[in-house]
């Protein structure tokens, strides 16, 4: 196998992020991150459903006859997607709450099944689990940076209401621009999920650019004082 | 001797951007005035405010683009959108507000779309719809027309007002400030008020607010002139026009008590800085005739529709978005047909007639 530990771990945050490249799971995404908090409880909640599911899927490749892989999958993804919903609404009401729909949806995440089908079922047990860390986490860390972005321009805050996830002693953990900060309230609205999404894959690609400039240039200088 | 022989075209107007758009520049003029003779200072501050933000803001986009400055500066589209913006929002709005919306207008709505020619969406009227979205206790707090203001503001009033938000001693925002005529008919007519008893107010002139009719009216002369100079054409104003025209005096006949008279529309708020000079966009209009008819019509319908059963005051904005995203569709069904080709010629007739050869 030539794909090693730390190029899966790159694809998943960085190369193919499910949500800036391979733009999967957009419904979500684009729902719920209209806050740093809501972004995060999504996230995990995806990231825990993929990791299970991932390393199901792995386990059981070989019994399953291709013809209908897909309803196992599906059936697996499904009964984790219940737990954790389940378990949300067990110990984060609020955040359940808020959340509500977005939750049970994340069967119908793209991500999840799209992992299963492209690497889990193909892969070993400990290449699927990595693989289904750094994708969930490729995904979360763009659901908190696009809800934080959202979060910080509409309403001046970031990370209000973080006691819906770890409790009491978080409350007093936000920042705020002061209470008469006027934000844009566009940008929690839904064109600002759309406007936002498209700025951060923008930053992505011009990142990538001067990253391969820098390489073009370095090789460039290389080959030059080879010849010389 | 050599005779210089150069291909055509033999005559050309240079930079016929340019000429465009001072001709809509000059189109505005009446319109500027007016809006200043009626609502004080704040429009020409406001349309100082937007056009620097905007000029700005392209040189800035041009020099990270790696591109020449000033020649795109020069073509006076920044300075169009940024006078249209500065027309549409109220006069003592927040300085950085028009800075945002300006700069919105041109860096996302124009440039990260390509630039002039390639914006899908009217610049000046995606940025009204972000402010007024964004900040709608601002965009609402319009003035009255100067003959209802009992508080008529001097220039340097204004200019602390907008700057730093104070207002000059002993007045308040609810002293100084008034809802637009549309605000006003669509509220009292959404608590059921009959239009008799709403007219009652001394807000109404002849036909749409007092003063706002004849802001609209200027705006009229100007797009008579742009139609005289044929810069823009005729078929989208008519069309738009028109279309709210026949509903509103549809609606009007049919319970004249719930609806106000058909002119009210097409004199109150944007219709006329819309039809002549939003409308015609020549970048994300139509382009074809037919096509442009559609266009404006479709544009009148949806004002008369969001005015009667929308959420907001005006709607001139809101149906030209929505229609811009229409354009492409509308041009792709509408294209004339090639001179030269039959109606029915279609690729089996060509099909067959190959075969036979």
């Amino acid at each position: 196998m030539t794909e090693t530990y730390r190029d899966i771990i790159n694809n998943g945050l960085w190369h193919n992020n499910q949500a800036l490249v391979a733009l999967l799971g957009l419904c979500p995404l684009l729902a719920v991150t209209n806050s740093a908090v809501n972004g995060l409880g999504l996230g995990l909640a995806t990231l825990m459903v993929l990791i299970a599911s991932n390393v199901s899927v792995s386990l059981i490749r070989n019994f399953v006859r291709p013809e209908i892989r897909l309803p196992v999958f599906v059936l697996i993804i499904a009964s984790f997607v219940t737990a954790v919903e389940l378990s949300m609404n067990a110990w984060f009401p609020e955040l359940y709450k808020i959340l509500g729909i977005f939750i049970p949806l994340i069967v119908t995440n793209c991500t999840i099944i799209g992992r299963a089908e492209a690497y889990a079922s193909k892969h070993s047990v400990m290449p699927a689990l990595v693989d289904a860390i750094s994708m969930g986490t490729g995904f979360l860390l763009v659901l908190v940076t696009l809800g934080a972005a959202r979060e910080l321009i509409g309403q001046g805050t970031l990370f209000a209401d973080l006691h819906l996830m770890f409790g009491e002693a978080a409350r007093s953990v936000y920042f705020s621009l002061g209470d008469d900060f006027e934000g844009a309230l566009i940008a929690i609205l839904p064109p600002g999920a759309f406007i936002g999404l498209g700025l951060l894959i923008a930053v992505k690609n011009i990142i990538d650019q001067r990253a391969e400039k820098k390489k073009a240039l370095n090789v460039s200088s290389e080959t030059a004082t080879a010849a010389s | 001797m050599k005779f210089v022989t150069s291909t055509s075209p033999h005559t050309f107007k240079p930079n016929s951007v340019q000429k465009v758009m001072l001709e809509v520049l000059l189109a505005l003029i009446p319109g500027i005035i007016a809006m200043t003779w009626y609502f004080g200072w704040g429009v020409l501050i406001n349309v100082c405010i937007a056009v620097i933000a905007a000029v700005g803001s392209e040189a800035l986009v041009m020099k990270l683009r790696n591109r020449p400055v000033m020649p795109v500066i020069s073509d006076l589209s920044a300075v169009v959108t940024a006078v249209l913006l500065a027309l549409a929002i109220p006069p003592l709005l927040p300085w950085w507000l028009t800075v945002i919306g300006a700069v919105f207008a041109i860096v996302i709505v124009k440039q990260l779309y390509g630039g002039l020619g390639y914006n899908p969406f009217n610049p000046a009227m995606a940025a009204y719809v972000l402010l007024l979205v964004s900040w709608p206790s601002h965009m609402t707090s319009w003035l009255p027309p100067i003959m209802l203001n009992e508080h008529p503001l001097d220039f340097i009033q204004t200019l602390t007002v907008i700057f730093t938000g104070a207002l000059p001693a002993g007045l308040d925002w609810d002293a100084i400030s008034s809802a637009t005529p549309l605000d006003e008919m669509f509220t009292r007519l959404d608590l059921n008020q009959m239009i008799e008893e709403i007219r009652q107010s001394q807000l109404w002139g002849d036909f749409g607010g007092r003063g706002w009719e004849w802001v609209n009216n200027w705006y009229l002369l100007g797009g008579l002139y742009l139609l005289y100079r044929k810069v823009i054409s005729w078929h989208i104003p008519v069309a738009m026009i028109g279309s709210l025209l026949v509903l509103s005096s549809m609606g009007y006949l049919a319970d004249p008590a719930t609806h106000p008279f058909p002119a009210f529309h097409i004199f109150s708020g944007g219709v006329m800085l819309g039809a002549f000079f939003i409308a015609t966009d020549p970048v994300s209009a139509c382009t074809t005739k037919k096509g442009q008819l559609i266009y404006g019509a479709s544009i009148g319908a949806l004002v008369f529709v969001i005015r009667n059963w929308g959420g907001y005051p005006d709607a001139v904005a809101f149906a030209v978005l929505l229609m811009n995203m229409a354009a492409p569709t509308i041009d792709y069904y509408t294209q004339p047909r090639v001179f030269g080709e039959t109606q029915k010629a279609d690729l089996t007739e060509t099909a067959e007639r190959d075969k036979h050869d």
